[in-house]
């Protein structure tokens, strides 16, 4: 039977050609491998093989012709002994249906509407840890350290790697006595080699391994962010599901104070954007503790961000056997009835000094503390905003592509009804951290901008 | 290669050698300014001094011409000194101030001079290394004869992209003289701790670089290897690798504990093999200058520094406008 020969795709891309260039005529007798035809893109010009073997029928496209789409035939090559008369009939109605391919192709591919988030989740606001329990006051720096030490005690897969996290006791003593207890084999000193040391835990995460990078600051993960993303985020995905990396990075993020534009960067917005990856960013001690413990046993690559500045600062920790926080729950710090302020890490320092102040001038606001940006708790917010139909975030980094851009959007798309104002990003100023002290002042965010930015949405 | 000591009778005149002297002698006096500052609350974040280590850079200098350019690490005040560049705007630099380099903007580890052809100060670990290499491909484009000096510690040798810029410096025969200042800490984490490499300098083997190994307490040791490494360079050659062993007196920045090392260990290099003392000595002892002589440099240096520190002090802080400046360039800045 006669098969039409059509126009190849010589790259991924490629939609359309010239066919430049007939090498063989009607009658020839073509083996399997001979030259065809030139096919000239914009890119290149390709020789075009033959597959099969047999005699060229008919030539449906002449030479010379532009904007050939692929698929569409462009000959017809006939078996031995089978007539050239026979292909006009043979060809014809092939040739209508080659466009039809390239429909079904663009429909294939999946519409976003349908990819939708099912229908939002209610908030679960069920307290941390049972009434009553006793509590402790810890800082937020032993509070990553016991949750380490306790899940290194449960686990022998967990190990923890990174610059001066052994013999040091960390640059920020976050693993203090880690290696007195756990000896050297699982609290490890790497030299400074970031992309190196975050390639092989990953590696040792696919060995079935449970490695926790310390990265001195999240600032030097930039020379691993390689393996963070394409190793670490994507196996799962590439393996088909085969095998993933279930893995910490950890360490301290954003400014710290005067150790300018090169040491002074928050990351949240950065990792929030990668599928693959959790993102967790705690702000008080009994979150550092709980999130971490998750983070560690939970079977995904999971970004953990610290803060040097809140290292110090102290609050109650439950004294319980196993206490554990979940991914994906904000906590209501404050509740209110006149504005939603969502803040995460850090940025929660200035949201809730500022509901205080605002507290005074009689606006009552609701303070989210996100504790983790992916997966994110999107019900809280929608609920709370439902409420009080104003929202202001507040962050540390910079304004364009922020945690509270995508907030903002998803606000926008599930409560716009609700709003009574737009929602007002608070964040650091758009440039690198100044050295200087009265410039980095002005560069961080203040409690007195997100002051301003609640009496903007409550028309104060 | 072993270590070389410099020649017994070292071809340096007595003008030189005091001229080597005042250099070490000003950054040791400035950074231990900088140490008072920091301490009076004046110096903020990160400060790594130079204590220890000043022969590494004046020898160097000394090696080097008019139109060589260098790039360090955040621990770059002595590199800053020995290149020509004004003590005053280093000092308030690191007080954050609008006289200093960078007009306050880049603090202790951030600090730029085009006019000195120092291209940083930079606080990422390595960084400065292919960013060196990436000045010597400049020069050898432009065919200008220029040779660059690219400093980094012994911690910085075990970055992956300084393999990278090995291979293809040598690739590209770039005139660029790679210093690996092995002060034998990163932080806390000593040499042996972070290799089993016997010597850094010799890694450069495998892409056929060559190098050896200098004694960085002396300074005119480490000018006479820092003349063949030039040579080497200006020649058309490619990179050269010198491992110059130093030791830095001070913590890593202002706050280490200091528990990876004994206080003897720093004590005993402070009295057998300062950099300072020992070109005092040849000074004294070939009688190539008085105590007096010295004693007047001691002074003048003293007032140098005083006279920075004042300046750091009274130079006005940025004005708040300058948080908004130098973010984009309206011109591209063109190297001259
Ligand atoms: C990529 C990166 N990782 C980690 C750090 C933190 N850090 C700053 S200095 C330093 C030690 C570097 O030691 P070395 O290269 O020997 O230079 P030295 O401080 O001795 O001059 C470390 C780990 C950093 N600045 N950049
Ligand atoms: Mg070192």
């Amino acid at each position: 039977m006669a098969t039409e020969i059509l126009m190849p795709a010589l790259s991924p891309t490629m939609e359309e050609g010239t066919l430049a260039k007939w090498l063989v005529k009607e009658g020839d007798t073509v083996a399997a491998g001979d030259i065809l035809a030139e096919i000239e893109t914009d890119k290149a010009t390709m020789e075009f093989e033959a597959v099969d073997e047999g005699t060229m029928g008919k030539i449906l496209i002449a030479a010379g012709t532009e904007g050939v789409k692929v698929n569409t035939p462009i000959a017809v090559l006939l078996d031995e002994g089978e007539d050239a008369s026979a292909t006009p009939a043979a060809a014809a109605p092939a040739a209508a249906p080659a466009p039809a391919v390239a429909e079904a192709k663009a429909e294939a591919a999946p519409a976003p509407a349908a990819a939708k988030t099912p229908a939002a989740p209610k908030a679960d606001k069920s307290p941390d840890w049972p009434e009553g329990t006793e509590t402790k006051t810890q800082t937020v720096r032993e509070a990553l350290r016991d949750a380490m030490a306790e899940e290194m005690r449960r686990d022998d897969r967990v190990y923890l790697m990174g610059e001066e996290v052994a013999e040091y006791q960390g640059a920020y003593k976050i693993s203090q006595g880690l290696l007195d207890e756990f000896g050297a084999k699982r609290v490890i000193d790497t030299p400074i080699t970031e992309h190196g040391f975050a390639g092989i835990a990953v590696g040792a995460s696919f060995g079935g391994l449970r490695p926790i990078v310390e990265f001195m600051t999240f600032n030097f993960s930039m020379q691993a962010i390689d393996h963070i993303v394409n190793s670490a985020a994507k196996t799962l995905y590439m393996s088909g599901g085969q095998m993933g990396a279930p893995m910490v990075f950890r360490g301290p993020n954003g400014a710290a104070a005067r150790v300018g534009a090169q040491h002074s960067q928050d990351y949240a917005a950065w990792y929030m954007q990668i599928p693959g990856l959790k993102v967790v960013m705690p702000y008080t001690a009994s979150d550092a503790k709980g999130l971490l413990k998750t983070a560690i046993r939970d079977p995904n690559p999971v970004i953990f961000l610290e803060n040097e500045i809140l290292y110090g600062r102290s609050f109650d920790v439950p004294v319980m056997d196993d206490f554990t926080v979940p991914f994906g729950k904000a906590r209501i710090a404050r509740e209110g009835s006149d504005v939603t302020i969502v803040s995460f890490g850090i940025g929660m320092t200035y949201a809730l000094e500022a509901a205080e102040k605002l507290a005074a001038d009689g606006i009552d606001a609701e303070v989210i503390d996100l504790r983790t940006l992916r997966p994110m708790d999107t019900a809280s917010i929608l609920e709370s905003v439902r409420k009080t139909n104003r929202c202001v975030t507040v962050e540390e980094g910079w304004p364009q592509g922020s945690v509270g851009g995508y907030i903002s959007s998803v606000i926008m798309q599930e409560a716009f009804d609700y709003l009574d104002a737009p929602v007002i990003n608070c964040t650091g100023k758009d440039v690198p951290m100044p050295y200087a002290a009265n410039l980095e002042k002005h560069a961080l965010l203040t409690s007195d901008e997100v002051v301003e930015a609640v009496k903007k949405v409550t028309y104060r | 290669m072993a270590t070389r000591k410099a020649a017994a009778k070292p071809n340096v005149s007595a003008e030189e050698l005091l001229g080597h002297y005042r250099e070490m002698l000003l950054i040791r006096r400035f950074e231990e300014k900088a140490g008072q500052l920091y301490g009076m609350g004046l110096i903020g974040g990160f400060c790594h001094l130079y204590i220890g280590q000043e022969a590494v850079v004046v020898g160097l200098e000394a090696a080097a011409e008019e139109g060589d350019k260098r790039v360090t690490s955040y621990r770059d005040h002595g590199h800053m000194l020995a290149c020509g560049m004004d003590p005053k705007g280093i000092m308030a630099e690191l007080t954050g101030r609008e006289g200093g380099f960078s007009k306050g903007k880049g603090g202790s580890m951030h600090m730029f001079s085009k006019e000195k052809h120092f291209y940083g100060g930079h606080g990422i670990v390595a960084a400065q290394v292919p960013i060196g290499a990436g000045l010597a491909f400049a020069d050898k484009y432009l065919g200008n004869g220029r040779v660059t000096f690219a400093y980094f510690g012994d911690g910085a040798a075990n970055q992956g992209q300084v393999y990278e810029t090995y291979n293809m410096a040598e690739l590209w025969d770039l005139p660029v003289v790679f210093v690996i200042e092995n002060n034998q800490y990163a932080m806390g984490t000593s040499v042996k701790r972070s290799t089993k490499s016997k010597t850094l300098w010799e890694r450069g083997a495998a892409y056929g670089i060559p190098g050896e190994e200098v004694d960085g307490m002396s300074v005119l040791a480490v000018k006479e290897a820092g003349e063949r490494a030039v040579a080497h360079c200006r020649a058309g050659k490619g990179p050269y690798i010198l491992e110059v062993k130093t030791y830095r007196y001070r913590g890593h920045s202002m706050s280490d504990p200091a528990k990876y090392r004994t206080r003897e260990e720093v004590q005993k290099m402070r009295d057998e093999r300062d950099p300072i003392e020992q070109v005092r000595q040849i000074l004294l002892t070939g009688a190539h200058a008085s105590e007096e002589d010295l004693k007047a440099i001691d002074k003048e240096i003293k007032e140098i520094v005083n006279e920075a520190a004042e300046f750091s002090k009274e130079s006005p802080e940025p004005a708040l406008q300058e948080l908004w400046t130098d973010i984009y360039a309206i011109e591209v800045p063109q190297e001259a």
